[in-house]
């Protein structure tokens, strides 16, 4: 490490953990709507894609970025709602390749209309003059926007995991993922547990989407290194664990900065190199498949 | 109050129940005993709509209940204990309880249901807040039969409580058994101990092989040693 200074690989640590909290909501949502409903979703990509052209949409109309935080989620959500609804539930019971290809081809139309409504080619979005600027961390400065995100996230975990834990919502949440027999013998309609799931996994989807915009740009095709990522971190926490996506996605940041700081070549597989290891040693994942929550 | 009329189920390609009639009064206790492989379990999960391909008239206090969803069971006042007893991994005895709870129009007195439930059975009481997995055998079978009960229930179906149960808690069940059937309620009971079953039951039908192949007066078949060797024995 001779020859870096302390301060430039704490800088680059933290910019990792910025980068990671990104792909921590990717995970969040892909390991969830895996974790209870057995769906693997391509499409996870797709909805990041639409939250950030949605983001632009709304900032265009109303100029207001914190308007932007509460709509992305509630309009992409709905649309996750009604992919659900129509879409995802008639192949239950069919097997996992059935959704996988729906939300295969799904990813497809969505980025096509994307490309319809708003042009091949990117179109700018920069974080609001609030979080515009740099922040001094003591030990060097660091941009406001990256902290907005690190701060944001964390809370938004905070209320999920309440949600999960504290709610009667959560609570059908956490029984139907392990025992969803039982959910309908106790009266409880199990079909609305896993559209809300759903919901909820495509909103954060595209909030991270909104989020990611002012860092890493908006283009069409910019879910496809996304899903990715999101898949990788999935596999590394533990698919269905929601620990595993939280902590996988955060290391996972890490060791993309911190390659691309020493070894800037490998920066782009680093991740892969990670996932590789993590799955000779603990083929379940770190968090291994304990069910939502479970580890 | 529950009457079942050639009831048929499949798993998969083999015809496991093979036109099964029965019949439930309100108020009564009424046992279905045979051998394992016989057909019992299925004719409960069949009530409940837990099997896909079934066939037949079964009306729960005059709806017809088969092509309902099995919440919608729940809804209508029948609750299930299955054979596993079905205690949700990582959740408490009280987080179990409100399970049963949820659907219930008297959620909001969920505190006073718990605490009255708590009383019934005092075993869960001191174990409210542990996880309701590492309950012993005979525990996690109250905890199920509390979690059953907890909406409040018209009718409930019990598939073998007692199946690998410490003698003693096999006695407390019983005797709760009583206890609900003295209230009112009404049970359809399905078990392996025939001697403690009937004892407490007004009917009983018999079933082998996918059909109910007799029905008496509990205290009748219990006299009939006869037909309980022919049919129950192992
Ligand atoms: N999930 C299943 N798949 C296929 N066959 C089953 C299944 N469950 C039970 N069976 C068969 O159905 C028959 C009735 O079983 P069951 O209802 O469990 O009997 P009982 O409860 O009286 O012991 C048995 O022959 C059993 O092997
Ligand atoms: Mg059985």
């Amino acid at each position: 490490m001779a020859g870096y200074p302390i301060e430039l690989i704490v800088m680059q640590l933290f910019t990792g953990l910025a980068l990671g909290t990104v792909f921590v909501l990717l995970a969040v949502g892909l390991s969830m709507v895996f974790g209870l409903l057995t769906v693997v979703n391509f499409a996870h990509g797709a909805f990041y894609t639409v939250g950030a052209y949605t983001g632009v949409f709304l900032f265009g109309l109303t100029g207001n970025f914190w308007v932007c935080l509460v709509g992305v989620p509630l309009v992409v959500g709905t649309i996750g709602l009604v992919v659900e609804r129509f879409l995802v539930r008639p192949l239950y019971g069919r097997g996992i390749d059935y959704p996988l290809l729906l939300t295969f081809g799904l990813a497809y139309v969505l980025v096509e209309l994307v490309r319809i409504a708003f042009g091949t080619s990117g179109v700018p979005f920069s974080a609001p003059p609030s979080l515009q600027g740099a922040l001094n961390l003591g030990f060097g400065y660091f941009p406001l926007y990256r902290v907005f995100l690190v701060g944001f996230t964390t809370v938004l975990l905070i209320g999920l995991w309440l949600f999960i834990e504290r709610t009667r919502y959560g609570l059908v949440i956490r029984a139907g993922a392990r025992d969803p027999e039982i959910v309908r013998v106790l009266g409880i309609d199990v079909s609305r547990v896993w559209l809300l799931v759903f919901g909820l996994g495509t909103a954060v989807a595209g909030l991270a989407g909104l989020l990611a915009a002012p860092m890493r740009g908006v283009i069409p095709e910019m879910g496809i290194p996304v899903l990715v990522e999101a898949f990788v971190v999935t596999v590394v926490g533990g698919m269905g664990s929601l620990a595993g996506a939280v902590v996988a996605g955060l290391l996972v940041g890490v060791v993309v900065s911190m390659t691309s700081l020493f070894a800037p070549a490998f920066a782009d597989m680093s991740m892969f190199a990670l996932m590789a290891l993590v799955l000779v040693i603990r083929p379940q994942g770190l968090f291994g498949r304990a069910g939502l929550m479970g580890g | 109050m529950l009457k079942v009329e050639d009831l048929e189920a499949w798993y998969g390609r083999s015809y496991i129940l093979q036109k099964v009639n029965l019949h439930v009064d309100a108020g009564e206790v009424v046992s279905v005993i045979g051998r394992n492989g016989a057909g019992k379990t299925t004719t409960l999960r069949a009530l409940m709509g837990l099997v896909a391909k079934r066939h037949g008239r079964v009306e729960f206090e005059g709806r017809d209940l088969l092509g309902l969803p099995t919440h919608e069971r729940y809804r209508h006042g029948l609750a299930y204990v299955p054979e596993d007893r079905s205690i949700v991994p990582g959740l408490t005895v009280r987080e179990n309880l409100r399970l049963g709870l949820l659907a219930s129009p008297h959620l909001k007195r969920e505190a006073e249901i718990i605490e009255r439930l708590a009383e019934t059975f005092p075993r869960l009481k001191e174990r409210l807040d542990q996880i309701g997995e590492t309950l012993s055998g005979g525990e996690q079978q109250m905890l199920a039969i509390a979690r059953a009960l907890a909406a409040d229930p018209r009718m409930i179906l019990l598939d073998e409580p007692s199946e690998g149960i410490m003698p003693v808690l096999v006695d407390e069940m019983f005797e709760l058994f009583e206890k609900l059937r003295a209230e009112g309620m009404t049970i359809l009971l399905v078990e392996q101990s025939v001697d403690r079953a009937l004892a407490i039951s007004d009917r009983a039908y018999i079933m082998d092989q996918g059909v109910i192949v007799h029905e008496s007066g509990a205290a009748a078949l219990l006299a009939d040693e006869e037909m309980q060797e022919r049919y129950c024995s192992v």
